[in-house]
């Protein structure tokens, strides 16, 4: 059998080069593959594209990238919680594309899937839409959106066993399953690495298959970006913003 | 004229039960609150979670547990948890009852915009465009009048439209409006209390029109 297991990030990582196209899992700060993030820091690598929902905040996660100027392009959903990646898109530093949730989520899918589109009625009638192919069914208009590719998918899974196979946990599942997929490599750091044959194969998340390569990481943060408690019964929904989203 | 508790309260009447409900962020996440007792509701937050609870006691926050607002949460027995494309699959299936979230403009099509002000704040569409592109049953929660006084029940939306042809009601800090997006129009159902038709009519930039008999709007809560 073929060892996918290496001992850290660095040796994970090691043909990461300028320039690649990189998927990141997670959902804001939940989720997302901190070992590797800091390894990507560490060895400097720049002009990288990022595939991932969010943009960390401004010293943790992919922030800590966008900091050293390390991402050419980023392409997510949602990037409010960072002040430099503002900055550095309204100065045009920064090449962003803004895609629906659904659509980047279902586009790594696709990827994994062996699909090479998807239709999504999300962004019609949009500038989301301007460029695209727009094909109707049953009367509604959807758009054809491309399954990504990406030189590798970085994901962080609760455990993982020595061939592979994932299992998250809560919400920090998010967009980590589907960009696991997506990788031509595909990096797996968990929190607890165990053999295989550990694992019950009916609790398997991702399986191996998709995995390239595993290590059990060191030193999680696991950052909470919006701490909100409740002191009493009921809803305590005091730190709700004016968004709409 | 209604506080954003008071459009929370309004909007949670319409919850029925056994429903599944996506709350977006803002006054949406407030109706969760308003939610009758008896009436029996699923959560969906689109990081990938049915069956969301309320905050957690301080102490038992979860960095591995949050919202689609990044707010530390709980689960309620029965909930279950799935990835983001499985999410917005059950979504873009019409699985989800209601959807209720903000918005900065509406037109009198029912067109929405709530993602972007070009020039001033570019913090991405999030899920806004899946749900409102999907979902079958919208409510939005919005200020009717800006901060300048101005109405964001438009003709036609000003802003980077989210979607276009998909709210049907709308419910304001002045109103309860139906929106007739086959022919364009912005009809009054329910006045907040104390407000007459005529002010919510002068707020009202886009086609308006109202019965005979307007009734005020009863709070839930």
């Amino acid at each position: 059998m073929i060892n996918k297991v290496v001992t850290d990030a660095e040796e994970a990582l090691v043909d990461v080069i300028d320039g690649m196209t990189l998927m990141l899992g997670g959902f804001g700060l939940c989720g997302i593959p901190e070992n590797c993030i800091n390894e990507l820091v560490k060895k400097g690598v720049s002009s990288l594209t990022c595939i991932s929902n969010n943009a960390g905040v401004d010293d943790f996660g992919i922030g800590l990238l966008l900091q050293q100027r390390q991402v050419k392009k980023m392409i997510a959903s949602y990037v409010g919680e960072n002040a430099e990646f503002e900055r550095q898109l309204l100065s045009g530093e920064l090449e962003v594309e803004l895609i629906p949730q659904g659509t980047l989520a279902t586009r790594c899918l696709a990827a994994g899937y062996g699909m090479p589109a998807i239709f999504t009625p999300a962004g019609v009638g949009t500038e989301v839409a301007e460029g695209k192919e727009v094909r109707n069914f049953g009367g509604k208009d959807y758009l054809l959106e491309m399954a990504f590719e990406a030189d590798f998918a970085l994901v962080k899974a609760w455990r993982g066993d020595t061939a592979g196979n994932l299992i998250y946990r809560q919400t920090a599942r998010n967009f980590n399953p589907v960009m696991a997929m997506a990788g031509k490599v595909t990096v797996a750091e968990v929190e607890e690495l165990v053999p295989a044959g550990t694992l019950n194969p009916d609790h398997i998340h991702t399986p191996g298959i998709y995995v390239h390569r595993i290590f059990q990481g060191a030193n999680y943060e696991k950052r909470i970006e919006q701490r909100t408690v409740r002191k009493y019964e009921g809803l305590d929904v005091t730190k709700a913003e004016d968004y709409a989203g | 004229m209604l506080d954003k508790d008071g459009i929370a309260r309004r909007i949670a009447k319409e919850i029925k039960d056994g429903y599944y409900v996506n709350l977006g962020i803002g006054i949406p996440t407030l109706v969760a609150n308003y939610i009758p007792e008896d009436t029996h509701v699923v959560l969906q937050s689109e990081n990938g979670l049915l069956g969301m609870g309320p905050f957690p006691y301080e102490g038992e926050e979860d960095s591995d547990l949050i919202n689609a607002g990044k707010q530390t949460i709980t689960m309620l027995p029965g909930s279950a948890v799935f990835d983001s494309a499985m999410s917005f699959g059950m979504i873009r299936a019409q699985k989800v009852d209601l959807t209720i979230l903000g918005a900065m403009e509406v037109s009198e099509y029912g067109d929405i915009a709530n993602w972007k002000i070009p020039g001033k704040l570019v913090k991405g569409m999030g899920g806004a465009m899946d749900l409102v592109a999907s979902a079958k049953n919208i409510i939005v929660a919005m200020q009717q009048v800006s901060k300048s006084g101005d109405s964001k029940l438009l003709r036609n939306c000003t802003l980077p439209l989210t979607g276009i042809r998909c709210i049907r009601k709308v419910v304001t800090e002045m109103a309860v409006f139906e929106i007739d997006i086959e022919n364009g129009g912005f009809q009054l159902i329910e006045r907040a209390p104390g407000v007459s038709v005529n002010e919510i009519r002068n707020a009202t930039a886009g086609r308006f029109s109202a019965a005979d008999n307007v009734p005020e709007m009863q709070l839930g809560g």
